[in-house]
C-alpha cells in the first residue's frame, strides 16, 4: 500500500533531483520553471543594488549643494542605476521570469522549445552582469555617461565605459536567445485544441514581446559594438573629428532602445490582463481587441524612436512624422486599459492583493503614459526635453508600469510557484506604503521639470528645494514598502500557509495542476476545448 | 535513475529551423547597423569612398566571392548526400566547405595585411592624414569584413561540430535537422558576402 502512494506521488519541480546535487541542480537546470527562479533571484539581489543607488541619489537631491556625495560619484551612481534597472532588470525582467515560468504551464507544454538554450540564456545573463558591474570595481573609475552611452562623451571620457559597454552588448544575446525560444515555443507547442485565439494573453504578450527582442535588439547589439570598436580602434563612425556623426549613433541607439520601452511594458500589460479576469470572475472584455492591441504596439513602437531626439537636430518633416506617430502609440494603449475597466464592470470582484497591484498599476499607468503625450508634443517637449518631467514620466511608465506588474505577477503566481500563500496582511500594508512612497516620489518631479530642473544634475537653485525635500522623502517612504514587500515574500517561502492549486479560481491551465507544479507539469498534455477565461 | 522521459529528448525537426531561420534574421539585423552606417557615409562622401574603394584588390575579392559560393554548394550538396544515406560523401562535401573556408580567411589575411603594411588600418598615422571619408572608408572595411570573418570562423566551428555528429551516427538520414541548420548558417554567411563585395569592390 504504502509503495504504491510512494510511487504514485510526482515529485515537484523544487523537490526533483536529477544529476546534480545542492545548488548544481539548480544552475545547471533545463527545467523552465527553476530557470525562472534562477532569473528571479538574480534579479532581486540587483534590484535591491540598484533601488539602494537610486535612494542616495535623492537623499543627495534632498538640499542644495553636497549632501552625501559628490558630482562624479552622483554621475557614477545614476549610470549604474540605469544600466543595472534598464538592461539587466526591466528589459528582460517579466520575460526571462514569468515568462519562463509561465508560458509553458500556460499553453500545456512541458518545456520551452530549447531547454539548453534556455539555460545558455541565463547564463549569458550573468555573464553580461558580471562584465557590465565589474567596471565599478577596476580600471580609471566607474562609467559616467549614463546608460545611453550617448557619443562622442562615451569614447572620450576616461572613466572604465568598455566593460559597462560589452557587458550590455553580451547581454543582448541573452534576450535574443530567450525571444526565439519563446517564438519557436509558442509556435510550435501549444497544446492540442488551443488555437491562437484559445491562448491567453499573458502568452500573447510574451509573443509580442518576444519578436520586438528578436527584431530590435541585434541594432543595440551592433551599436554597442561600435562604440567598443570607436574606443578601441579609432574607427572614426561617431567621432566628429574623423568625419563621424554623434547623430547617427542616438538614432541607432534609440531605433533599438524605443522599441525596447515596450519590450517592457507588454509583458506587463499581458499580467494586468490575466489579474483582472481572475479576480473579476468575469472574461475579459475585447479579448481580440487586446490581441490586435498588443501587435499593434509591437509593430508602431518601431517607428517613434525620433521623439528622443527632438532637440538632437532633424528636420521639420521628421519630427512632424515621429510626433504623429508617438500619439498613435497612445490608442492601442488606451484600448487596453477601456479593456481591463470594461471587464471590471458590473462583476462581482474578489479584493486580493494581486488585484490591488493591478488597480495601482492603472493609476500610476494612466499618469505615465499621459506625461507621454506631454513629451510626445514637439512645443512642450522643447521646455521640458531632459528636465526631471522626463525622468518622472518613465518612472511612472518603467517603474509604475512594469514594476508594478512584476510585483502583481509575484504576487498572484507566487502560490503557484513555491506552493505558499504569504501572509495576505503584510503584502496589502506593504503595497499600501509603497504605492504612497511612489507617488510621493515621482509626482513632485513632474512639477520640478515644468518649472525648468534638469535631470542628471547632484546640486539645484535654491527655488527647487521644497519639491524635492517631498520627493527624498518619498523615496525613503517607497523603499520602505519595498522592504515590507520583499520580506514578506521571502519568509513565506518557507513558513506561509500551504498553498491550494487553485487559490484564485483561475481558469487558465496553469491552475489545473498541482502547486508547486510538477516537474513534468502535466501527466497528460490536456485538450483545451474553451475560451482561456471562461467565466460563465 | 527516475523512469520519467527526460525533457531534453522532445524532438522537433520543425521548431529548429523555426528557430535558425529566426537567429538568421537577427544576424541580418546585425549586420543590419553597419549597412545603415555605411550608406549614410557614402551618402555624404561620394568621392572619398570613390577613391577609397579603388585601393582594393578586385581580384581577390573576385576569389573570395567564388570561393563562398562553391563552399555554399557543397554544404547544400552534403545535405542532399545524407538524404540519399552516403555518409562518407557527406563527410567530404563538409570537408570540402571547411577547406574552402580556410582558403577564403587565408586570402583574406594576405589582404589585410597588405593593408596593414601600407599604413591602412584604424588610427594609422597615413589613415588620419587622409580625408574624412576614407577614415570613415576603411573603418566601414575593417568592421564590416572583420566581424563577416568572424562569422567564418563561427560556421567553421559548427561545421566541424556537426561533422563530429556524422562520424558519430548521431547526424543519419532521418535526422539531419542540425545539418541543415549548418547549412542555413553557412549560406547566410555567404550571403552577407554577397552584399559586402559589390559594397566595398565593384562601387567605384
Amino acid at each position: 500500500m504504502t509503495d504504491t502512494v510512494i510511487q504514485n506521488h510526482e515529485p515537484n519541480y523544487l523537490e526533483y533531483q536529477g544529476r546534480y546535487k545542492g545548488i548544481f541542480s539548480w544552475i545547471f537546470s533545463t527545467d523552465h520553471k527553476r530557470i525562472g527562479l534562477l532569473y528571479l533571484y538574480s534579479m532581486l539581489v540587483l534590484f535591491s543594488v540598484a533601488a539602494i543607488l537610486g535612494l542616495l541619489m535623492k537623499i543627495e537631491l534632498i538640499a542644495p549643494g553636497k549632501t552625501i556625495m559628490d558630482a562624479q560619484t552622483y554621475n557614477s551612481f545614476f549610470t549604474l542605476h540605469g544600466i543595472t534597472m534598464i538592461f539587466l532588470i526591466v528589459v528582460p525582467g517579466l520575460p526571462a521570469v514569468f515568462g519562463n515560468f509561465f508560458l509553458p504551464l500556460m499553453i500545456g507544454a512541458k518545456d520551452v522549445a530549447f531547454p539548453k538554450l534556455n539555460l545558455l540564456s541565463w547564463w549569458i545573463y550573468i555573464l553580461g552582469a558580471t562584465i557590465a558591474l565589474s567596471a565599478q570595481f577596476f580600471g580609471d573609475g566607474p562609467p559616467d555617461t549614463g546608460w545611453t552611452f550617448y557619443a562622442p562623451y562615451s569614447f572620450r571620457t576616461g572613466t572604465n565605459m568598455l566593460p559597462a559597454v560589452t557587458g550590455a552588448f553580451i547581454l543582448g544575446f541573452s534576450s535574443i536567445a530567450t525571444g526565439l525560444n519563446f517564438i519557436v515555443t509558442i509556435h510550435r507547442m501549444r497544446a492540442p485544441g488551443m488555437t491562437w485565439m484559445k491562448m491567453p494573453l499573458f502568452p500573447w504578450a510574451i509573443y509580442g514581446t518576444s519578436w520586438i527582442q528578436v527584431l530590435a535588439t541585434p541594432i543595440v547589439g551592433i551599436t554597442l559594438l561600435m562604440i567598443v570598436l570607436e574606443r578601441t580602434l579609432q574607427i572614426g563612425f561617431f567621432d566628429p573629428a574623423l568625419g563621424g556623426d554623434p547623430i547617427l549613433y542616438q538614432h541607432l541607439f534609440w531605433i533599438y532602445s524605443h522599441p525596447a520601452v515596450y519590450i517592457m511594458i507588454l509583458p506587463a500589460m499581458g499580467v494586468i490582463s490575466e489579474i483582472i479576469p481572475t479576480f473579476a470572475r468575469k472574461t475579459i472584455f475585447g479579448y481580440k481587441a487586446i490581441v490586435v492591441s498588443t501587435l499593434a504596439i509591437a509593430f508602431v513602437g518601431y517607428f517613434v524612436w525620433g521623439h528622443h531626439m527632438f532637440t538632437s537636430g532633424m528636420s521639420g518633416t521628421a519630427l512632424y512624422t515621429f510626433s504623429i506617430l508617438t500619439f498613435l502609440v497612445a490608442i492601442p494603449s488606451a484600448i487596453k486599459i477601456f479593456n481591463w475597466v470594461a471587464t471590471l464592470h458590473k462583476a462581482s470582484i474578489d479584493i486580493q492583493t494581486p488585484f490591488l497591484w493591478a488597480l495601482c498599476f492603472l493609476f500610476v499607468f494612466m499618469i505615465g503614459g499621459l506625461s507621454g503625450m506631454v513629451l510626445g508634443a514637439l512645443s512642450a517637449n522643447v521646455h521640458l526635453h531632459d528636465t526631471a518631467f522626463v525622468v518622472a514620466h518613465f518612472h511612472f511608465i518603467v517603474f509604475g508600469g512594469t514594476g508594478y506588474a512584476f510585483f502583481g505577477a509575484l504576487h498572484y503566481w507566487y502560490p503557484k510557484m513555491f506552493g505558499r500563500m504569504y501572509d495576505k496582511g503584510w503584502a496589502n500594508i506593504g503595497l499600501a506604503v509603497f504605492f504612497t512612497g511612489f507617488n510621493t516620489l515621482y509626482l513632485p518631479m513632474f512639477y520640478l521639470g515644468m518649472i525648468g530642473m534638469p535631470r542628471r544634475y547632484y546640486d539645484y537653485v535654491e527655488e527647487f528645494h521644497g519639491p524635492n525635500i517631498v520627493s527624498s522623502f518619498g523615496a525613503m517612504l517607497m523603499i520602505s514598502g519595498l522592504v515590507i514587500i520583499i520580506t514578506n515574500l521571502v519568509r513565506s517561502a518557507r513558513k506561509g500557509e500551504i498553498a491550494e492549486a487553485d487559490p484564485w479560481k483561475g481558469k487558465t491551465l496553469e491552475w489545473t495542476i498541482a502547486s508547486p507544479p510538477p516537474l513534468e507539469n502535466f501527466a497528460e498534455i490536456p485538450v483545451v476545448t474553451k475560451q482561456p477565461y471562461d467565466y460563465e | 535513475m527516475s523512469n520519467h522521459t527526460h525533457i531534453d529528448e522532445h524532438r522537433d525537426d520543425e521548431g529548429a529551423k523555426t528557430g535558425m531561420w529566426i537567429f538568421i534574421f537577427t544576424e541580418l539585423l546585425l549586420f543590419g547597423g553597419l549597412f545603415i552606417v555605411y550608406s549614410v557615409y557614402r551618402y555624404l562622401n561620394p568621392a572619398a569612398f570613390h577613391l577609397a574603394a579603388e585601393e582594393l584588390d578586385t581580384f581577390i575579392g573576385t576569389a573570395n566571392t567564388v570561393i563562398l559560393l562553391i563552399s555554399s554548394m557543397t554544404i547544400a550538396m552534403s545535405i542532399s548526400a545524407i538524404q540519399s544515406q552516403n555518409k562518407k560523401l557527406t563527410l567530404i562535401l563538409m570537408g570540402i566547405t571547411i577547406l574552402l573556408a580556410v582558403a577564403f580567411m587565408v586570402n583574406k589575411y594576405f589582404e589585410w595585411s597588405g593593408k596593414i603594411a601600407h599604413g591602412i588600418y584604424p588610427g594609422s598615422p597615413t589613415l588620419m592624414d587622409a580625408s574624412q571619408g576614407e577614415i570613415l572608408f576603411f573603418g566601414l572595411y575593417y568592421a564590416m569584413t572583420g566581424l563577416h570573418a568572424l562569422h567564418i570562423v563561427i560556421g567553421v566551428a559548427f561545421i566541424a561540430y556537426v561533422m563530429r555528429l556524422v562520424v558519430k551516427d548521431e547526424v543519419q538520414h532521418d535526422n539531419f535537422a542540425i545539418l541543415e541548420n549548418s547549412g542555413l548558417y553557412w549560406h547566410l554567411v555567404d550571403l552577407i558576402w554577397i552584399f559586402l563585395f559589390p559594397l566595398f569592390y565593384l562601387i567605384t
